[in-house]
């Protein structure tokens, strides 16, 4: 089975954002794998266990990526290819996922259900159409038995049961996985896996982002003694009024 | 010309998500001068209009891949420049496949009414509620998905009798639906004005108890941390933050939870705030509009004979 795993390179889900000007400011922030991709990489290689194949991962990204790459090698991806472009809307990314993939016979293209930088949640959706493959997201739990994958998808209020031929594409979130730690093992063998860097093919990106600003800080907290709900009550009611 | 509003139905009744995106799409088809036209898939005979000139039913929307080529076939009829759907599990696939079929500039989560004088920018919510941008969307046809409470209902309006519409589309046939679990009879998390929520400072499923009595009390949803849920101690689907359910209720009640940044990343757009916990010099009550430093179990019970 030959899967392909999309990563997103994001600052550590810890950080404190911030802006200078209009570009992130990188300083003291650490990058990782896109939590949910992260999950969908541990699928891929558990899958990969059970029924042989390869995994390849895939980044659109600048070098600054490469080292997210390298771990995700770490875990236990077989090679690695980097779109070297600067990822700039979910339109574009999505253009050069399904233009690398169109031809190498995927069985899964794998990614996670959204990137937790720009919170688009497309491009799944927008490579599947783009190859004419079915789509299904965001995946809790998946399993491949013969030509067909047997998933539990999270629907609005609950969940449901589907199965889909291969080839398909999916966005994962938990519980499809554990999050993998690279062990030293994996982490030595990374540095001789394949990275390839190819070029970006021309797209229009569609949309331009601008002008960040960070959330207006809240007021402040009003505390109420313990025993005094009451008064907790008539705050709700009368000042914040969403009671 | 038209503007779009993908209208979704739940028990027969506009969601309130839904009501939103109607009076988002009838004030921008009015602000430029053209036609709100609402589309629903499910069967209903009528809905309030909220300023939506005409509703349309499409038939056979089962799925993602149908209701959006049922969208781009009506987008089309109507010479329609904008599509906004709800920020639904649904519709945001909806939206991808959408997008594609119209090669339409698509935004999810927008957050409140766009600019339209010159170019069309919108404002959304970036890293996980950590910061907002701006977005401009350069393409001739548009797809928004609008993030709830971030708009507003305003006026309900007469009730629009819903017109059937021959546009339809065929369902992905290589996926087969082989069960379904839904909640049942309770309010759904991302459509609920109110939720719930309590953490690991609970100590056991078997406390939920009181969590549910004061979420029945105010008629809201119950939510929890992730730490919770991946005990089993309550269902996944409930499970707020950075990698779980984003939510922008009205009132966010949080118990027993410290407020981790991931934790508040799924929950930091909510109006208001309360937090209840032991520990005076827990982070949430940095985040929190109200607070009480106290025991749960003691608070908690109080707190739903006070709304009694
Ligand atoms: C990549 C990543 C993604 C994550 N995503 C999420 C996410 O989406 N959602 C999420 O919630 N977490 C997420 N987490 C986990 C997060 O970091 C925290 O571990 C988690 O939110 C803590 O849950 P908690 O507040 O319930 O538990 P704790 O941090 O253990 O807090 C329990 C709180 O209960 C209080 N308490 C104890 N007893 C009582 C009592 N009797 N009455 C009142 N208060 C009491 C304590 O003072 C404490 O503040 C993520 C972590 C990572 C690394």
């Amino acid at each position: 089975m030959k899967i392909l795993v999309c990563i997103t390179h994001v600052p550590d889900t810890t950080s404190k954002i911030s802006f200078s000007g209009d570009a992130l400011n990188k300083d003291g922030l650490q990058f990782i794998i896109g939590p949910y991709d992260d999950y969908a990489l541990a699928r891929a290689i558990e899958l990969k266990e059970q029924h042989g194949g390869t995994v390849t991962v895939l980044n659109v990204g600048t070098a600054e990526t490469d080292q997210i790459i390298r771990k995700a090698l770490a875990i236990g991806a077989d090679d690695a290819v980097r779109i070297d472009a600067e990822p700039t809307g979910s339109f574009f990314v999505a253009k050069q996922i399904a233009e690398y993939a169109k031809d190498k016979g995927f069985d899964l293209i794998l990614m996670g259900r959204e990137s937790i930088d720009f919170n688009g949640g497309l491009v799944h959706g927008m490579v599947g159409e783009l190859l004419g493959l079915p789509v299904v997201t965001p995946v809790m739990r998946m399993d491949v038995d013969g030509g067909k994958a047997k998933m539990e998808k999270e629907i609005d209020g609950g969940k449901q049961q589907v199965e889909a031929e291969l080839p398909l594409v999916a966005g994962c979130q938990e519980p499809i996985a554990e999050w993998k730690i690279p062990s030293m093992r994996g982490i030595m063998s990374a540095r001789s896996k394949p990275l390839e860097v190819i070029p970006p093919v021309g797209v229009d990106t569609k949309v331009a982002f601008s002008a960040f600003e960070e959330p207006a800080p809240r007021k402040g907290c009003t505390f109420v003694d313990a025993g005094n709900e009451k008064e907790l009550v008539d705050l709700l009611r009368n000042e914040a009024k969403v009671i | 010309m038209a503007v779009i509003a993908f209208l979704e139905i739940e028990g027969g009744e506009l969601k309130k998500s839904s009501q939103e995106v109607a009076a988002y799409a009838s004030a921008l088809a009015k602000q430029v001068g053209e036609e709100g036209v609402g589309v629903v898939a499910e069967d209903v005979s009528s809905v309030p209009s909220f300023g939506l000139s005409k509703v349309v039913k499409v038939s056979s929307c089962t799925d993602a891949k149908a209701c959006a080529e049922a969208l781009a076939k009506i987008a089309e009829e109507q010479s329609a420049s904008l599509v906004v759907l709800p920020h639904s599990t649904f519709a945001e696939s909806v939206s991808a496949i959408l997008s594609i079929k119209l090669e339409a500039s698509a935004v999810t989560n927008v957050i409140g009414f766009p600019e339209t004088a010159g170019s069309f920018v919108v404002k959304k919510g970036i890293y996980s509620g950590k910061a907002f941008t701006k977005v401009t969307l350069n393409g001739a046809k548009k797809v928004l998905t609008l993030k709830k409470n971030s708009f507003g209902v305003g006026e309900a309006g007469a009730d629009l009798t819903v017109e059937a519409n021959g546009a339809t589309g065929s369902a992905d046939s290589r996926i087969t639906v082989t069960g379904e679990e839904k909640a049942q009879g309770d309010i759904l998390l991302p459509e609920a004005d109110l939720v719930v929520s309590a953490g690991r400072g609970l100590k056991g499923p078997e406390n939920w108890g009181m969590v549910e009595d004061l979420a029945k009390v105010l008629g809201a949803a119950t939510a929890c941390s992730k730490p919770v849920s991946d005990a089993d101690w309550r269902p996944h689907h409930e499970h707020v933050g950075q990698t779980g359910v984003k939510i922008s209720p009205n009132l966010y009640i949080a118990i027993g939870i410290s407020g981790s940044i991931q934790h508040l990343a799924g929950v930091s757009s909510s109006k208001t705030i309360v937090v209840i916990n032991t520990d005076p010099e827990a982070p949430f009550f940095k985040a929190a509009d109200y607070g009480i430093i106290g025991d749960a179990f003691e608070v908690v019970p109080r707190l739903v004979e006070a709304l009694k």
